[in-house]
């Protein structure tokens, strides 16, 4: 029999986290801070309007943008928390998670075998890179620097660029750094992107969670909506991950190629999760807020945490991630969070999964209870006495 | 940091001082110093514990009494309220919009002893018109805590 697996998806490495995963699950009794999706449920006032979808009987497929209603609130929204006006009917599309949008936005932006490249700053969400590659691109990695408080700089962006660099991925607020980009950050790097004439894929994913001033979306400086595909979901804001729903929202022709795609190979997002999100844009404000809170407080239990450990950590000011730095015990990511689940029973992600220069680090998740965070915290601040013990004798 | 404050302790009053400094991002004098200020002009009123009494070997019974009164001039229904509120029984009085007056909360051993309660006491008040009297047969959700059993995280170990 012939191989009949495409070589280019079996080049693709799996994901770091996978490999972590596997370990973790033979684990019985392991506590974990691994995950990337919040710990609260979806308020009830939005899982009720998904509820009463079904009870209605909207069990139909929408259209293929998704609900017109839908993308008139995301407007509205837009309009609300950026200052960035759309039009519903044709800047607008609803997909199956940002994940979906991030596939076929760049497969909708790519031509295959040109070796078009596309930059992305890492350490950052898992699925930048394939995706790219199975869009048909060359995957440029920029090397962010905890220095910086993994921040994207004029002079970083500056020095990746070639004549074939296309598009910039944008992943902040950052998984799994925490790290975000103010005003002044954006407006640095706009000024390259302008000059250099790239499109940028902005994940917005976690803009709704920030803790120093409010998110700030590159769309939203001069010049640069027309440029900018803006990828935003109800998963991190509302705690919907289950019910896989984001959007895209970008210059008009981008959108139309990324609908067609979208429309041969998903038809349309999942309806009762569109009914839901509409009542979630409507209503889910002091949802949001309260999750905020609650994120913010565990956020500063956590850096005051490493602190008094002395496990060096730059305050990040977004996400649900801190990401701490453990080069002092002379161990890879991996190894480190292996033997902190050995021995400790305690599951983090080794800053690797999120990119060669992750290494180093680890990300720690803050969506769970402070009762939780403190159990896990407890244990490793004797894992780390207990390295550090080792090392002096 | 008030009302952030304030909404910690609703919901975990046993919280440690440092550790409340900590997630509020203040230093633990503010937080004392706060927390006296909040005592002192009384919005703080108590400190209490939230117990499902079901799951105990006491028995326990609690009505919710709707009453009607006369209000009385120059004092509304502020004295009625205190005439029924300073009976150890009654747990909380609270004046109602709409079909009735004061909503009276009453706890008590028995069924007969909150029974007598409305009968000897609370209704031969003069200017009590009326009562009606429920009673509470299950408690689902109290203070904003579900009694029903604790949910498991059921979230994958790990997820990118």
């Amino acid at each position: 029999m012939r191989n009949f697996l495409a070589d280019q998806v079996v080049e693709i490495k799996p994901s770091g986290i996978r490999k972590f995963f596997d370990i973790v699950s033979e684990m019985k009794d392991a506590i974990s801070l691994g995950v990337g999706e919040p710990d609260f449920d979806t308020p009830w006032h939005i899982r009720d309007e998904g509820i009463y979808s079904l009870e209605k009987g909207r069990t139909f497929y929408t259209s293929n943008s998704g609900l017109k209603e839908l993308r008139q609130e995301i407007c509205t929204y837009m309009k609300r928390k950026n200052g960035i006006e759309y039009d519903p009917m044709k800047q607008v599309l609803i997909t199956v998670g940002g994940s979906e949008a991030i596939d076929i936005g760049l497969r909708a932006l790519i031509n295959p075998g040109l070796s078009e490249e596309v930059l992305i700053p890492q350490p950052s969400y898992v699925s930048y890179e394939p995706c790219a590659i199975l869009a048909g691109a060359k995957p440029v990695i920029i090397n962010l620097k905890a220095e910086n408080e993994f921040r994207l700089t004029a002079e970083e962006l500056e020095a990746a660029i070639t004549d074939k660099s296309k598009i910039l991925v944008l992943p902040y607020p950052n998984n799994p750094t925490g790290a975000i980009m103010e005003q002044k950050d954006l407006e640095a790097i706009a000024e390259v992107i302008l000059k250099h004439d790239l499109f940028v894929i902005s994940d917005e994913i976690y803009a709704e969670l920030t803790y120093k001033e409010k998110h700030v979306s590159i769309a939203s400086l001069p010049g640069m909506q027309e440029r900018t595909l803006l990828i935003n979901g109800f998963s991190k804001a509302y705690a919907m991950t289950g019910w896989r729903l984001g959007y895209a929202c970008g210059p008009a022709d981008v959108i139309r190629q990324m609908t067609k795609i979208h429309q041969f190979a998903i038809m349309c997002a999942p309806t009762t999760s569109q009914y839901a999100a509409v009542e979630a844009l409507k209503n889910g404000d002091a949802d949001i807020e309260e999750m905020r809170v609650a994120y913010n407080q565990r956020r500063r239990y956590l850096l005051h945490a490493f602190e008094e450990m002395g496990l060096e950590c730059f305050e990040p000011y977004g996400a649900f991630y801190v990401f701490p730095c453990i080069k002092e015990f002379g161990m890879t990511s991996e190894e480190f969070a292996t033997k902190f689940l050995e021995e400790e029973k305690v599951a983090v992600v080794p800053g690797t999964a999120f990119g060669d220069c992750g290494e180093g680090y680890l990300r720690i998740s803050y969506a769970y209870s402070l009762e939780n965070l403190k159990v896990a915290i407890g244990r490793l601040k004797k894992f780390v006495e207990k390295l550090r013990s080792k090392t002096q004798a | 940091m008030r009302e952030e404050l304030l909404a910690i302790i609703e919901k975990n009053s046993r919280i440690d001082l440092k550790e409340l400094a900590v997630i509020l991002g203040v230093e633990e004098i503010d937080v004392v110093n706060e927390l006296q200020k909040l005592e002192e002009e009384g919005v703080i009123c108590g400190y209490h514990t939230l117990i499902n009494w079901e799951k105990t070997s006491l028995d326990k019974v609690t009505a919710l009494i709707e009453v009607r009164v006369t209000p009385q001039r120059g004092q509304g229904f502020d004295h009625m309220a205190e005439r029924i509120y300073k009976y150890p029984e009654v747990r909380s009085v609270y004046l109602i919009s709409g079909g009735f007056d004061l909503m009276v909360i009453l706890e008590g051993k028995t069924l007969r002893e909150v029974s007598s309660f409305v009968s000897d006491k609370l209704a031969p008040l003069e200017q009590v018109l009326s009562t009606a009297t429920h009673f509470i047969l299950k408690k689902y959700k109290d203070h904003g805590t579900i009694f029903a059993q604790k949910s498991e995280d059921e979230r994958e170990m790990i997820t990118p």
